[in-house]
């Protein structure tokens, strides 16, 4: 293995069918109209010194490195910023070119440090190179001038370092912060000699609007900006390609490596879902893999409160199956169950899956999906005949409207919000459908058409108003539904959204968004182009979350927007890999690809494969599972990868299911919160540490790379088979790559997909056979999977979670930008520099009715319970609403959320809470109680000898 | 919610028929009793079932009641 150094082509790939021809250097060569000199230099590998310029930001023409000579004409243009002309011949060489390059590097060299060899660059530094390439020997004007030598290093941010000393203002990181990451947090301050990047209005960068994405890292031709690991590791010798496992867009990262030493994850160029763009948390957010809380050795105990004691893995393993069996032989085979992950890959879910049918005997299998992206499954599956989104990201680019519909992507989803915020500031209109005004209503260079702020609760009725004004005022695209859809269901619901109830006049008084503004919205999407919608879980964690996305997908059949690029419905999904783990048979009533445990065809696939006998009816879903355990029918679970505890709704009642339960099994990296009512603990791996595959919210199937070797002892797979085989069910697998194998042998939309194929071409989009031997970018064109499109009637129906005098306020739920999900992971990270704790945003007038002032500690309170937190006074919020996020345990704003769900999946009503807020003086009782017992429940009583 | 298994279903039951009450009685019918059986596990519906019987169903909206009655009677005959 060696590091890999992509090729930098200095301007971004231009897309033209139009061919240029010209010769460079007597070499001729054919590039898209409108590359530059430089580019098509590269491409017959003749490398054209240069400093401000890279391929991911366009020419700058600044640093006058680059200049060549043209037949016929005067001067020496900047190659970067001069296209290509037919017949044009080009010298990027000659005595002249020579001199001038020299004159310019002795320029920069004569302010810039000779500290070489003790560099943090040292070995890979752009100017170190071209000062060699250009033949450097001497400066001539001596160091005794003025010079910026001595500036003052900026070392605020956690995870990367700003030396002036070293910046020869090329403004590279200043055109990638606003190019790529489109946050223009920099600029260069002062003029001529004084020019200095400066953050935000002249602050250090951690006190600027930066947010860490790391682009201006990776622009940096020198030192000036360096990852802090680089300082203290120095250069990494080999890279390994693999797949960010945070947020669902999934980045393609090279995980740079100095032995078995993560040094740094870089961005891969050649990522099909991020496009060597990163953000803070793929980007640096990667040490708690290390971290001294990781736990690294099994454990067990007879209950909860006894201290843990480690053992040996067989062991562990051996108590936990004997638990099992235990349970099953006294309660019945269906007291048993398990959860899988979608932090875990591909082929993890899939053998927990397999070991719960075919180990345990029963289908009470679920996934974290349960909680985020079921409806989606539900909704999208019921109108079109897939449960999973239409397009890949990059049809954004061809986007003309864009709706966000309860996402906030520049905080969820941030390297893909970079890329939509491009093709935003390329003129496409955007409409932002959401109680809070989130980043994307009013950004630098980016300003929403319309925000429509709805009361939480009431999308439903928004979307059938939006519907509304598209039928009754003609803006239905009648040939493609007549083509497409299914013309008697198309005809009742389009009578059911004329009615005069779903008129934005109607709806505004629900809504409270002026009719004027959904009218005019409605318009907008329907007839301004290509329009997409982009949602995510404000649309599905609501009582009507299915309905809604049924709702979404009426809107897009009816204005034909579905089928083609630039178009569809796009669910962000929260986790890396939620998309994978529900394609993977995780929910309790099918198996992969979506097929119903009942359907005696496809069960005996899996009873051949297994040479076992399945049952054919749905098992428990994870909130039946606590209920039942309650009721007392229930009475183990293995839960790998998610802590159900903190990010499951109302956790009083989660406690008291786990309580009842007599044997918990927890494979995970730390003791989390649902490890405090655990019996056995299974020390997991982490991304860097195991092979397989995630897939991402485009449906896009990519390779994780082990990067190092399990420090538990174990990937995670092969944990679940030591199980299963204590259990009585041997299972076959050899690698990672061999359960892949046996999913595309069972699985349709999977048949061509193996590690050999996504190592050739990088990765895949399912449906992946021989329909589509290289995936499938849009779905649903030329026809809908399920044949025709089905429209079906969503009534709005108000939540019963009602306010009231006592709890007058709704309460919402989010996340932030620096934090993922429940925190296990960010919260072991520098990344608590940015959020140290959970707050509530609250509008001034409702703080001021309360007396409540700016980071005063305040009680929240619902009828699930109550805790507290500090107060944060801001108009993003609109009157009557308050927003937290639940990444802090020892917060929990799961006490307060309740168990209403989803009609049709069960999912949590997270968006709405009816709350009251006040002040108070510390922590609620719950938090007392939670703290001590947390204690309790966490201590470890004997340490193995290490070398066992 | 009532945390309540027995008042938990029938409000889980009511919320289905909620969705598809739109669709006229015979299909709405037709599509609780097919969503109840494809995704509730059987316990669930043994819960329910009993509490039909034991309580005839009170508190299930009336489209709701007569699903789960069409799959008690299915669930019988087959037993």
């Amino acid at each position: 293995m060696a590091l890999i150094n992509e090729i930098d082509y200095g301007t971004p790939e231009v897309k033209s069918d139009k061919l240029v021809e010209l010769t460079i250097d007597g070499t001729k060569v054919s590039v898209p109209a409108g590359t530059s000199i430089m580019r098509a230099a590269m491409e017959i590998g003749n490398h054209i010194p240069k400093l401000c310029a890279t391929d991911s930001i366009e020419a700058f023409g600044s640093c006058r490195l680059c200049l060549v000579e043209i037949e016929g004409r005067a001067g020496t243009p900047a190659s970067c910023t001069t296209p290509v002309a037919p017949g044009m011949v080009v010298k990027t060489q000659t005595p002249r070119l020579k001199a001038l390059r020299n004159g310019v590097m002795e320029l920069y060299i004569s302010d810039h440090p000779l500290d070489c060899l003790t560099c943090s660059a040292n070995g890979n530094c752009e100017l170190q190179t071209e000062a060699g390439v250009v033949g450097l020997r001497e400066v001539r004007y001596g160091y005794a001038g003025e010079n910026h030598l001595n500036d003052k290093k900026d070392v605020s941010n956690p995870y990367f370092a700003y030396d002036p000393a070293k910046c020869i203002v090329c403004n590279r990181c200043v055109r990638a912060c606003e190019e790529v990451q489109g946050t223009f947090a920099l600029t260069v301050d002062g003029r001529g000699f004084n020019s200095r990047i400066a953050a935000g209005q002249n602050e250090d960068f951690f006190d600027s609007e930066c947010v860490s994405c790391g682009a201006c890292v990776q622009a940096c031709p020198t030192a000036t900006l360096m990852e802090k690991s680089v300082y203290d590791i120095g250069q990494p010798e080999h890279s390994v390609v693999t797949t960010c496992a945070y947020c669902g867009v999934g980045c393609t990262f090279k995980a740079e490596m100095r032995g078995d030493e993560l040094v740094r994850m870089v961005p891969y160029k050649d990522g099909k879902a991020n496009h060597g763009h990163s953000c803070v948390k793929g980007r640096f957010a990667w040490g708690y893999a290390t971290h001294k809380e990781r736990i690294l050795k099994p454990m067990i105990r007879a209950k909860i409160s006894d201290p843990w004691r480690e053992v040996s893995w067989e062991e562990a393993i051996n108590y936990a199956a004997s638990e099992f069996k235990r349970i099953q032989a006294t309660y019945g085979k269906h007291s048993i169950g398990g959860i899988t992950s979608s932090r875990c890959t591909n082929e993890e879910t899939y053998l927990v899956q397999e070991m719960i049918r075919a180990g345990f005997g029963n289908n009470n299998v679920d996934t974290c999906a349960r909680v985020c992206h079921s409806p989606t499954g539900y909704g999208l599956g019921t109108a079109f005949g897939t449960s999973a989104g239409t397009q890949d990201f990059d049809s954004v680019d061809q986007a003309d409207v864009i709706v966000v519909i309860g996402a906030n992507p520049t905080d969820g989803h941030p390297v893909f919000a970079s890329h939509m915020k491009k093709r935003l500031r390329e003129g496409a209109k955007l409409i932002v459908i959401d109680p809070r005004r989130i980043d994307l209503v009013r950004s630098p260079h980016i300003e929403a058409t319309y925000h429509l702020p709805l009361k939480p609760g009431t999308n439903v009725a928004m979307l059938d108003a939006l519907a509304h004004v598209i039928v009754t005022e003609g803006l239905v695209n009648e040939a493609f539904v007549r083509e497409r859809c299914d013309p008697a269901e198309f005809a009742a619901w389009a009578s059911f959204v004329a009615e005069q109830r779903n008129s934005p006049e109607e709806v505004e008084k629900i809504t409270g968004v002026p009719a004027e503004t959904i009218r005019a919205a409605a318009r907008l999407y329907a007839t301004g182009g290509n329009a997409a919608f982009y949602y995510g879980l404000g649309v599905t964690e609501h009582s009507q979350g299915s309905t809604a996305v049924m709702a979404i997908a009426n809107l897009a059949m009816a204005t034909g927007n579905i089928g083609r690029k630039g178009v569809g419905v796009n669910p962000l999904r929260g986790q890396n890999n939620v998309q994978g783990s529900c394609d993977m048979g995780s929910f309790p009533h099918e198996f992969t690809d979506y097929r119903h445990v009942s359907n005696d065809a496809v069960r005996s696939i899996f009873e051949s494969i297994w040479g076992v006998k399945l049952e054919k009816e749905p098992g428990l879903r994870i909130p039946n599972m606590i209920d039942a355990a309650i009721d007392g029918s229930f009475k183990g679970i293995y839960i790998q990868g998610e802590d159900i505890l903190q990010s499951d709704p109302d956790t009083k009642h989660m406690a008291a299911g786990l309580e009842h339960m007599e044997c918990v099994v927890i494979q995970d990296l730390f003791l989390n919160e649902t490890s405090k009512y655990a019996h056995v603990f299974l020390p997991g791996s982490t991304f860097l540490e195991k092979d397989g595959t995630f897939t991402n919210a485009e449906r896009r199937v990519q390779r994780v790379r082990k990067v190092m070797a399990p420090r538990n002892g174990y990937e995670d797979w092969q944990i679940t088979m030591l199980l299963s085989e204590a259990l009585g069910y041997k299972m076959p697998y050899k690698s990672a790559g061999h359960i892949l194998d046996e999913i595309a042998k069972v699985t349709p939309s999977f048949a061509n997909i193996s590690f050999e194929l996504l190592d050739k071409v990088g990765s895949v989009q399912w449906p992946c056979n021989d329909k589509a031997p290289e995936g499938t970018p849009v779905m649903h064109m030329g026809t809908f999977v399920r044949g025709k499109g089905k429209f079906m009637l969503t009534e709005y129906v108000p939540t019963d979670e009602r306010t009231g005098p006592r709890f007058p306020l709704l309460l919402t739920t989010g996340r932030i930008l620096s934090q993922y999900n429940v925190g296990a992971q960010t919260r072991r990270t520098a990344n608590v520099a940015w959020h140290e704790e959970d707050v509530l945003e609250i509008h001034p007038h409702d703080a001021e009715q309360r007396g409540i002032r700016d980071r005063d500690w305040v009680k929240i309170q619902s009828r699930s319970g109550e805790t507290t937190l500090r107060a944060e006074i801001t108009d993003r919020v609109a009157p009557g609403v308050v927003y937290t996020t639940f990444h802090h345990p020892m917060t929990q704003a799961n006490v307060v959320t309740t168990d209403f769900s989803d009609w049709a999946t069960n999912c949590p009503e997270y968006k709405v809470t009816a709350v009251q807020v006040s002040r108070s003086n510390g922590p609620s009782e719950w938090q007392e109680k939670y703290r001590e017992m947390s204690e309790q429940n966490t201590r470890i009583a004997e340490r193995l000898d290490a070398a066992e | 919610m009532s945390h309540n298994t027995e008042q938990r279903l029938v409000y889980m039951a009511n919320q289905i028929g909620t969705f598809f009450r739109a669709q006229g009685h015979d299909q709405a019918v037709a599509a609780v009793a097919n969503h109840i059986s494809r995704f509730w596990d059987p316990r669930m519906r043994a819960q329910i079932f009993a509490y039909l019987s034991e309580h005839g169903g009170e508190g299930l909206d009336p489209d709701v009641k007569e699903a789960i009655e069409i799959l008690a009677k299915k669930a019988k005959t087959v037993a």
